[in-house]
């Protein structure tokens, strides 16, 4: 018998280790990007780092192309997915037949999956022409085409999450908004969408983080201009698509490297602060998150 | 305006939005498909990139992308499926704040950019543990990747084993641990395989991490070697489309290798979807 509970004694152990192993690589990723980040931090000199120009080879470090670039897309990106996101989970939860709804739901699922290498081969090759024989645009790759491309991807996780929210509303509110009159649509709007806000703020938000943090689909979209701009057409560079561009070329250890870890650092905290926001959301409204 | 009649066209609304939704998804992948299929042979899979690719097969890429989905997944599914057991299983003597925090740290891993585990990756293995551009750092730093979606499909398949089986393996005598490999694993055993299926399938897309710790242009053939390079089907998509001598003429090359990768991605996510909304329906 001591065998078995010597046994157990030690199972016992590394199961909670792989359960506790989640926080220690959440603080080793935070940990190690700020050992590779810091130098950069704190050998570029402040107005560089704030500064309009991002050209590494002149040694110039400044970040707020990036940063503009990557808010660019991904409010643009957001500005298109989140109606059509709410719109689509409505009609699923709400208006399509039982049979329609069987087949949208676990679609939207698979096509969640779809790469997002695929994505950028997309915007490359076929939507940015169809933006340039509209707009008679001067660049072919632009924020437009990025914006437009990142909605498409992240619109299968706002529509599942955004569907499961209103689902889970009981049935016991629309009954009796019903059977106070209403139309169905005025139960939607007064009753079932205010009552699942808190799930939809979740959808929106993984969604911006899943923008915020999306590589590929951008850096094969936006055509990869340092600049800082509000024009949806001109060029700009994200932050995730310099780390995927220019980690290629870099001398290793050298300041580039060091500034190129520091703007990872930044994306880091951007989509940990992200996920915060939703733990208060999702623990304020007492429900469980996917 | 008459409510009936603005509900009418609320819901109108609501469903061209959804329809043209689907419509233009489905119908950009039936485009690729289309183009790609008319590229897909025997040939065409099993013999290698040639002439600086610009003719040829994918064969290496293929063979690639399998290996890093295998090892990937070698490599999460203890750890995940530990975490898991955790999670459904070794809570009550825990503290609930712990266990808040352990929950934040997984959703934290989950919503982290691809391309920090790349930083990661390229940083932790390919230089300090010096394991250079390998399929080996390409595959750990996938697993991290892959972790919290292994995590949340197992875990949800053990919550979903009925407390009585669990009960009955107490009641006769068996400890916590025997409970969990005799009666629990194996009636989460399906969910299980969904949890790696799901992880099997994101290892296959992934891109940016590839980038940084081991994907190269061009390798002349296959070497199954895990210290070394790799081509792998996502990376050479991206290759082909932006550096290639000649993208366009290429094209054909690229819808092909498209098709093979949403075969692989989308059927392994069809399978994952189907399995778990059967076992959803019967546990309801």
């Amino acid at each position: 018998m001591r065998s078995v509970g010597w046994r157990e004694f030690v199972i016992t152990r590394l199961i909670r280790a792989a359960g506790y192993s989640s926080i220690l690589f959440v603080g080793m990723i935070f940990i190690f990007l700020l050992r590779e980040g810091a130098p950069a931090v704190v050998e570029i000199p402040f107005d560089t780092l704030f500064s309009e120009r991002w050209y590494p080879i002149e040694d110039y470090f400044g970040i707020l192309p990036l940063i503009g670039g990557s808010i660019l897309v991904t409010i643009g990106a957001a500005v298109v997915a989140v109606p059509i996101g709410l719109a689509t989970a409505i009609f699923i939860a709400e208006v399509a037949p039982r049979w329609l709804r069987e087949i949208l739901k676990p679609l939207i699922e698979v096509l969640a999956g779809i790469p997002s290498v695929v994505y950028g081969f997309i915007a490359l090759v076929l939507l940015s022409g169809a933006i340039q024989d509209v707009f008679h645009t001067t660049y072919r790759l632009n924020a437009l085409n990025g914006a437009l491309i990142l909605s498409l991807m992240i619109l299968p996780t706002i529509i599942s999450i955004a569907e499961d929210a209103i689902v889970a509303v009981p049935r016991d509110y629309k009954e009796a908004s019903l059977a106070l009159g209403a139309t169905r649509w005025e139960t939607i709007r007064r009753v079932t969408l205010p009552a699942s806000r808190s799930g939809l703020t979740v959808a929106v938000m993984l969604g911006l983080g899943r923008a915020v943090g999306e590589t590929m689909a951008v850096l094969m979209a936006t055509g990869n201009s340092p600049v800082v701009t509000l024009n949806p057409l001109s060029s700009v560079e994200t932050m995730t698509a310099v780390i995927a561009i220019e980690m290629g070329e870099v001398v290793y250890g050298s300041l580039h490297y060091h500034a190129l870890f520091a703007v990872g650092l930044l994306l880091f905290v951007v989509t940990f602060g992200i996920n915060l926001v939703v733990d208060r959301v999702v623990q304020r409204s007492g429900g469980a998150r996917r | 305006m008459n409510k009936h009649a603005t509900e009418r066209i609320m819901f109108g609304l609501f469903r061209a939005v959804a329809l043209t939704l689907v419509a233009i998804v489905l119908g950009l992948l039936l485009f690729i498909f289309a183009r790609g299929a008319s590229v897909l042979s025997l040939d065409f899979l099993t013999r290698p990139p040639e002439q600086g690719m610009l003719a040829g097969g994918i064969s290496t890429p293929i063979l690639g992308t399998l290996l890093i989905m295998f090892l990937t997944v070698v490599f999460a599914i203890p750890l995940g499926v530990g975490a898991a057991v955790f999670l459904s299983e070794y809570t009550d003597r825990v503290d609930p704040k712990i266990i808040r925090v352990v929950r934040l740290a997984i959703n934290n891993l989950a919503g982290v950019p691809s391309i920090v585990y790349g930083l990661l990756g390229l940083g932790l293995f390919v230089l300090l543990m010096n394991l250079r551009f390998s399929v080996l750092s390409a595959s750990l730093t996938l697993s991290f990747l892959t972790l919290p979606v292994i995590i949340a499909a197992s875990e949800e398949a053990l919550r979903n084993v009925p407390w009585a089986y669990r009960e009955a393996s107490l009641a006769l005598g068996a400890t916590k641990w025997e409970t969990v490999r005799n009666v629990v694993l194996p009636s989460a055993l399906p969910g299980i395989m969904t949890a790696c299926i799901l992880g099997l399938s994101r290892a296959a897309g992934e891109t940016a991490p590839l980038l940084m710790t081991g994907a190269a242009y061009y390798l002349p053939r296959f070497s199954g070697n895990v210290y070394r390079q790799f081509m792998a089907l996502s990376t050479h998509i991206f290759y082909m489309a932006t550096q290639s001598p000649n993208p366009d003429l290429t094209r054909p090359i690229q819808y092909g290798t498209i098709t093979i990768l949403l075969v692989i991605v989308l059927s392994m996510n069809l399978v994952a979807v189907l399995v778990r909304s059967r076992y959803r329906r019967k546990m309801r």
